[in-house]
């Protein structure tokens, strides 16, 4: 097991400690993310872009090139800067407000054009900076502010499935894994390969983290883990969904 | 881009649209960012066209939020980097525009005004004004361009470029559907030879050099905690912008500082009423002719003056009165009595301005 | 100042007065004139009447659309009522005299002239219908001397030269429509 350090290097120690709340999965997020850019040596090279909610806390997290955008306007942004500038790693951060509902149409399109640029949606089942709404992942029957009796599929849809979503509609080359914040060591891999999927130029390379909102949900640190490893999970199904080869080696190892 | 795109001057007759792409080129634009609708749609074509063979790039995106956001990320590259627009994809260009706008993003914008409100018509208005100079929620740090000719649409699409990473403000050349697909000739140039020299571009992000070890990250935001830093940031953008007013508030006028009715029209309106001041003015009547090229910032003191000085003042345009509003604003408490000729989303012809003076003179 | 001629030319979808209006417009820009050609065009520009508007002058043209024209050529009925209001008494009105179903009411009364010329019908019997706007181009350079006849078949030469190379009838045809198309208004006039 190797040594697990308290801050990635890439880390801003002057912008520390962080401005999430307590239990927020924000935090090791970002460490599984600065960890996998300290592995890949690309703090020269990544471009970090952060969305509206709480993501944007983050605009001044890591000691990388960081533009806070729009909501859901991300992808865009950090789109337009790979394009102009093939060079830079481009990371789009976001919600699953910003990914999956205002910024939907963005993801799709990204995805489909198989932009060469990584997207992480850090998916906690409802917008943490506005106060808890519905979000397009609340789970069914889930209580939030805007859905106080739970949540109501037949009126309201069920939860977006953003990587199964992704990796329909993005061709061979793209990367797409949902991580969750409870398998830090599976989700910075994620990451890392997401990252090294877009420095090969292979195209969109999208990880989805499950994460946790104590705050929102009203949970102590038992049912906040409890919330993440039960009912987020049994809904959101953990694992790579789709890697560059690995069909190749799946079909070795099978024949 | 060693190759000058455009080797020597030439006379050439084409349409507004194609004019653009040339200007782009000609001003070593490197990408466009955009998403079809008309009356802009052949400034795409244009530059799709020439792009590759001049290694340019493009990118064709899925609406114009997302065209105006990668605007904002070429910038932010250190790119010359422009989108082109119209009716409603201008109310959706306002979000990206307005994150310019507080991110101080040298995008540039290319306007061809259509029929409004909502989808209207493809063919022709001035009423993206409002939506051009103020949109966003915000306080109109923006420059716009208002052009009138084939041959303005080429220069200040290279102005744009300069105007808009000299002063770091998103520039707009507001132009419109008859300037889009209408031929006329103009000279066609590289801008060395005319001693106009590109702005050098910068990179926001992506310098050479690993932040935190051999440089301070770039960490660009446009959200603010406070009230009160929101307000500081603001101050230093209006000195900024109200440092560079004079230096890039333009007219053009004729005999407006002593004439006693003015005519004040801007863009391919200005055009017809020029036309109808000079006969006017031939004929012996007392009429002047005043075109802001600047719809923001306008040229105040001059505007000012004309109003002091003439009894009557004509805004004429094919809006109702998104220019009036600025230049009410801009003259207020001078002397001229206004009127106006408003035809919103109408083509004004010099014989209507011309019939239309004749009264009130 | 030299007044620009202000030129409309008016059609069904398809009979080719936007190309006329351009090849004018180049032939004149070539010859260093000002030249400002602007079509109508709308959602429904495929359905309805199309309408060019040319200005053609030595110095540099005004606003791009007008209100009254010098010469206004209609070549169906629907462009015929459509064109009455660039009508004025110094305009020269010009129409398809196969235009069916057309009566003394359907014209302008207030123009300085109105004559039919048998454009369609030369273009059928004679020449091809695909050159019956080439013979409309003949007749408005000979109805306003704005651009020489030489310049308009430069202009012709440089758009369709390529179709040229392969069939040299087709130059033959083309270079003729505008002959015809001049002596039509030579004997109208």
């Amino acid at each position: 097991m190797s040594v697990q350090l308290a801050m990635p290097n890439c880390w801003r120690m002057e912008s520390k400690p962080h401005k999430f709340c307590p239990g927020c999965g924000h935090g090791i997020v970002l460490k599984a993310l600065g960890q996998a850019i300290d592995e890949l040596g690309i703090q020269d090279r990544a471009v970090f872009g952060c969305d509206i909610g709480c993501s944007l806390l983050a605009w001044d997290f890591f000691n990388i090139d960081t533009i806070q955008t729009h909501h859901g306007r991300t992808n865009p942004v950090i789109t337009g800067i790979k394009r102009a500038n093939p060079n830079v790693i481009g990371v789009a951060y976001m919600g699953d407000g910003g990914g999956y509902a205002i910024g939907s149409q963005h993801l799709v399109n990204a995805a489909a054009r198989n932009e060469n640029i990584t997207a992480i949606v850090v998916n906690n089942t409802q917008y943490g900076m506005t106060g808890g709404q519905m979000a397009p992942t609340t789970l069914p029957g889930q209580k939030t502010e805007t859905s106080p009796y739970g949540r109501d599929v037949a009126k309201t849809g069920n939860p977006t499935l953003g990587p199964e979503m992704v990796s329909a509609i993005t061709p061979d080359g793209a990367y797409v894994a949902r991580g969750t914040v409870s398998n830090v060591k599976q989700l910075t891999k994620f990451i890392k390969n997401a990252l090294e999927n877009q420095m090969n130029g292979n195209g969109f390379s999208f990880v989805e983290a499950l994460s946790t909102c104590p705050t929102n949900w009203r949970t102590n640190a038992t049912d906040t883990w409890k919330f993440l490893e039960k009912e987020m999970s049994q809904y959101f199904t953990v694992g790579e969904l789709k890697a560059p080869g690995s069909q190749n080696e799946e079909g070795q190892a099978n024949g | 881009m060693a190759e000058k795109v455009i080797q020597e001057e030439k006379r050439v007759f084409m349409t507004g649209n194609e004019v653009v792409a040339w200007g782009a080129l000609a001003a070593n634009a490197e990408i466009m960012y955009g998403y079809p609708i008309t009356p802009q749609n052949e400034i795409m074509h244009y530059w799709t066209r020439l792009a590759p063979k001049n290694e340019r790039e493009f990118l064709q995106t899925e609406d114009e939020l997302s065209a105006g956001f990668t605007t904002n990320g070429g910038v932010m590259a250190g790119r010359r980097a422009f989108t082109a627009t119209a009716g409603p994809g201008n109310t959706l260009m306002q979000e990206p525009i307005s994150m310019a706008e507080a991110m101080r993003l040298p995008t540039v914008t290319i306007v061809q005004q259509r029929g409004g409100p909502s989808t209207a018509t493809v063919i022709y208005s001035q009423q993206e004004v409002t939506l051009t100079t103020l949109g966003g929620n915000g306080e109109g740090l923006r420059v716009v361009y208002s052009t009138a000719t084939h041959q303005e649409l080429f220069d200040y699409t290279i102005k744009a470029f300069n105007t808009a990473w000299k002063y770091r403000f998103p520039t707009f050349v507001l132009a419109d559907g008859y300037q889009a697909k209408m031929r006329e000739s103009l000279v066609m140039y590289d801008p060395a030879s005319k001693g106009i020299e590109m702005f050098p571009t910068e990179p926001f992000v992506g310098k050479e050099g690993t932040p935190g070890v051999d440089r301070e990250p770039g960490h660009f935001r446009n959200t603010y905690n406070v009230e009160e830093e929101l307000y500081d940031v603001l101050q230093e953008h209006f000195a900024d912008y109200n440092k560079m007013t004079p230096e890039v508030a333009e007219y053009k006028e004729i005999g407006s500082k002593e004439s006693k009715v003015v005519v004040i029209a801007h863009g391919v309106v200005a055009r017809g009423a020029k036309a109808a001041v000079e006969d006017l003015r031939a004929e012996g009547f007392n009429v002047g002719f005043f075109r802001p090229v600047t719809l923001r910032p306008l040229a105040v003191p001059e505007l000012r003056e004309v109003a002091n000085n003439a009894d009557k003042i004509l805004v004429v345009e094919s809006a109702n009165g998104q220019m009036d509003r600025l230049l009410k604003e801009a003259i207020y408490g001078c002397s001229a009595e206004m009127l106006s000729l408003f035809k919103p989303g109408v083509g004004i012809t010099a014989e209507e301005i011309e019939a239309r003076v004749r009264e009130i003179v | 100042m030299g007044r620009a001629w202000k030129i409309a030319l008016a059609g069904e979808g398809g009979q080719g007065v936007q190309s006329v209006a351009q090849i004018l417009a180049e032939a004149a820009n070539e010859q260093g004139r000002e030249a400002l050609y602007i079509p109508n065009f709308g959602v429904e520009q495929r359905g309805g009447v199309s309408v060019a508007y040319l200005q053609i002058g030595d110095v540099a043209i005004g606003a791009p659309k007008f209100q009254t024209a010098d010469i206004v050529v209609a070549l169906s009925d629907r462009a015929i009522h459509r064109t009455r209001k660039y009508v004025g008494p110094e305009t020269v009105f010009v129409y398809d005299s196969g235009i069916e179903g057309i009566t003394d009411d359907d014209l302008p009364d207030n123009a300085k002239k109105v004559f039919g010329i048998p454009a369609l019908e030369v273009a059928k019997n004679e020449l091809h219908p695909r050159v019956f706007n080439v013979i409309i181009m003949g007749a408005v350079v000979k109805a306003t001397d704005v651009v020489p006849e030489e310049k308009v078949k430069e202009a012709i030469e440089k758009k369709l030269g390529y179709k040229f190379e392969q069939n040299p009838k087709l130059r033959e045809m083309n270079f003729k429509a505008i002959e015809r198309g001049a002596q039509l208004v030579a004997e109208a006039l």
